[in-house]
């Protein structure tokens, strides 16, 4: 029978470069408590031996300890060049040492990978373009989150949206009435707008299955209102799903509970496949296209999403050019534009992106950098779901975020992502910047022609 | 003595160049076969086109944007990494050793050109050790056998920079440039050297990802 080994940290000098970390989260220590030396030796070597491949094997041998990654990583601009921050000092500090100690590491070291893995990367992979070998560090902290999740040492916040994940099938513990009666809430209050307009539910055989996740309906509601008189302006056969399968967010994914996570996305697509549409279009969130066009697909066997997945920005970039909306008056106030990793670097979206904004508003000025380049949020990656224990810190590893959009001079900054936006929300707050925070679907709605669609017409 | 210098001198030579490709295909071969074993979604996702649209993209000094924000690290590097297959290939010594065994031969490089090029290899591993210890970021990365494998590939030149000016002991000179050599082209398919081989590979996978799945670019 094994015991938990207290004494490991003495016998096991494997965390001397490390930062001291504050033992804080409850579900990180309660979860270091129960584990054995043995649990841990097995557990990392199962994940790093059975669940990787030449893939993982070659990252690891070609690395050149060049250090070229660093300038990509807004962690280590944002503190000052500290080199902990750089991306492969992340990958020396979890899986080098896990290997060079065939996985025979203390919980000081686990607790240490955890924030590393959790904390301080957003797994945003702009670093895979800055290191010359395209070496996906990302991945490896993903794995780094793979083995926590397997040891039971998830960050608690974060647990608990995959727990609701796990009973609900969304993220935010949604009951199945609520979410109908929001729907229907929205759908009424838009019909003062709107004359027959309508959100209609589980209608087989539709064009598009519009989703979201489920923050909009928790607190967002005016989002999916929005969405609705979008599709009712431009005359689209859409619906929604009344039953679970509704959400398209996937934290699990971010939480390296891939089984969870493959739920999620099956969930979703045997949805859209009972309503037999033609494609999914989905709200302004990055991660979720990341889980149902790149991530949640592979899990479940298919190389692409089995449905044509189409994000919001190409979704808005097509009612436009389509003149199926029509912008009655230009915004004017001057807009900047942040580049979501999962849309612009995992999508390419970011020069449709430009364009409607171009469609949209009079002022646009860029951020330096942009599109694929630009820095994170530094709130996505499930970062910012590890909740308000780390805000603090988390405001200090977005210093350079801050400096940029401070850079733009504009008064209203679009993010076209749900994690973004909340995270660059606490930015402006923080930092005292003098500027609003708007979707991308918000400057549509407020400047588009109202149209009434009369079917038939 | 004489008959180790002549081993060294001879099949060594064989030997160590038979080691260095023989290492790198079954490595490649290895990794293939592998990558069918474990992870076959790899193919799924490789394309021709964006591999070699990803890795020309990084051919291309000064292309990705960046290394436009290293212009030093990356100028030194590229000339290096260049020079490290000229040199070798085209010094008019080595042809010469060649065509004798093989009677085929090419242009050669004019002598005192290979020989400012080769200092300026020198000169390069050199920045590249300094880099190492003076480069907080990189510094913080490195471990002893980062500065092995710089002592690795610069004997070879040191050496035959010296035995090229036969300033002094100029036969042992020869040797040591020789078996230097050897060890250089032993080691390649051991050690991070066969990034030569690994770096083509994750290059190809990530621009593929970016180019036929994300539709982004990843320079």
């Amino acid at each position: 029978m094994q015991t938990p080994d207290n004494t490991m940290t003495e016998q096991l000098k494997d965390t001397t470069d490390l930062k001291k970390t504050k033992a804080t989260d409850p579900a990180i220590e309660s979860g270091l408590k129960r584990l054995t030396r043995d649990r841990i030796k097995r557990t990392i070597n199962q994940v790093l031996e059975k669940e990787t491949g030449p893939r993982f094997k070659a990252y690891v041998e070609t690395c050149m300890r060049c250090g070229l990654c660093a300038d990509a990583c807004s962690y280590f601009l944002s503190n000052d060049r500290d080199p902990h921050f750089m991306p492969a000092a992340k990958v020396k500090n979890t899986i080098w040492k896990m290997l060079a100690k065939k996985g025979e590491v203390s919980k000081d070291f686990l607790r240490q990978a955890v924030r590393i893995s959790h904390l301080e990367c957003n797994v945003c992979k702009r670093c895979a373009m800055y290191c010359p070998f395209g070496i996906d560090i990302a991945y490896m902290m993903l794995l780094v989150r793979r083995i926590c999740h397997k040891l039971e040492i998830t960050p608690q916040y974060i647990q608990d949206t995959v727990n609701s994940h796990s009973v609900t099938l969304n993220q935010m513990w949604v009951k199945d009435d609520e979410w109908i009666d929001t729907l229907q809430w929205q759908e009424e209050d838009a019909r003062d707008e709107f004359e027959d307009l309508q959100i209609p539910l589980d209608k087989v055989g539709a064009d598009i299955m519009y989703s979201v996740i489920a923050p909009e309906p928790k607190f967002q509601a005016g989002l999916i209102y929005q969405a609705a008189a979008m599709m009712h302006a431009a005359g689209m056969d859409w619906t929604m799903p009344s039953t679970p399968g509704w959400d398209n967010s996937n934290m699990a994914m971010y939480t390296g509970d891939n089984e969870i996570s493959g739920r999620i996305a099956r969930a979703f697509f045997e949805t859209a496949a009972k309503l037999r549409v033609k494609r999914v279009v989905m709200g302004e969130c990055g991660h979720a296209l990341r889980s149902v066009y790149d991530m949640g697909n592979r899990w479940n066997s298919w190389a692409m999403p089995p449905f044509e997945v189409v994000h919001a920005l190409a979704f808005y970039h097509e009612l436009l050019t389509e003149g199926r909306i029509t912008i009655k008056e230009k915004y004017k106030k001057k807009v900047t534009l942040h580049d979501p990793c999962n849309v612009s670097r995992g999508r390419g979206l970011h020069d449709k992106a430009r364009q409607v904004v171009n469609m949209v508003c009079e002022n646009f000025v860029e951020m330096v950098p942009n599109r694929e380049h630009n820095y994170c949020c530094g709130a996505g990656g499930g970062v910012i779901n590890c909740g308000p224990p780390y805000k603090g810190e988390r405001m200090v590893n977005n210093k350079n975020k801050a400096e940029q959009l401070a850079a733009t001079g504009a008064e209203v900054l679009i993010a076209p992502c749900h994690n973004c936006h909340s995270g660059l929300e606490d930015i402006i707050h923080h930092y005292g910047l003098e500027m609003e925070i708007k979707f991308l679907g918000d400057l549509i709605y407020e400047t588009m022609e109202k149209k009434i669609y009369t079917p038939g017409k | 003595m004489n008959s180790f210098i002549a081993f060294i001198m001879g099949p060594m030579v064989w030997i160590s160049v038979i080691i260095f490709l023989g290492g790198l295909l079954i490595k490649f071969f290895g990794i293939i076969w592998s990558v069918r074993q474990k992870e076959p979604y790899i193919f799924s996702y490789m394309t021709v086109r964006h591999s070699l649209r990803s890795i020309g993209a990084w051919l291309i000094p000064f292309f990705p944007k960046s290394t436009r924000l290293r212009p030093v690290y990356y100028g030194v590097s590229y000339l290096f990494h260049i020079l490290l297959f000229v040199i070798p290939l085209f010094l008019a010594s080595h042809i010469v050793l060649i065509n004798e065994a093989f009677q085929v031969s090419w242009p050669a490089l004019n002598n005192s050109l290979a020989d400012w090029l080769t200092l300026v290899v020198i000169a390069a591993l050199v920045f590249f050790a300094v880099r190492r210890n003076m480069v907080p970021e990189v510094k913080f990365l490195t471990a002893a056998t980062d500065y092995l494998l710089i002592l690795v590939v610069i004997l070879p030149f040191i050496t035959g920079f010296l035995a090229y000016h036969q300033w002094f002991a100029y036969r042992w000179m020869v040797v040591a440039h020789v078996l230097s050599g050897e060890l250089m082209l032993i080691i390649i398919p051991f050690s991070r050297f066969s990034h030569m081989l690994t770096a083509p590979l994750t290059r190809a996978y990530m621009g593929s990802e970016f180019g036929n799945v994300r539709h982004a670019r990843d320079w």
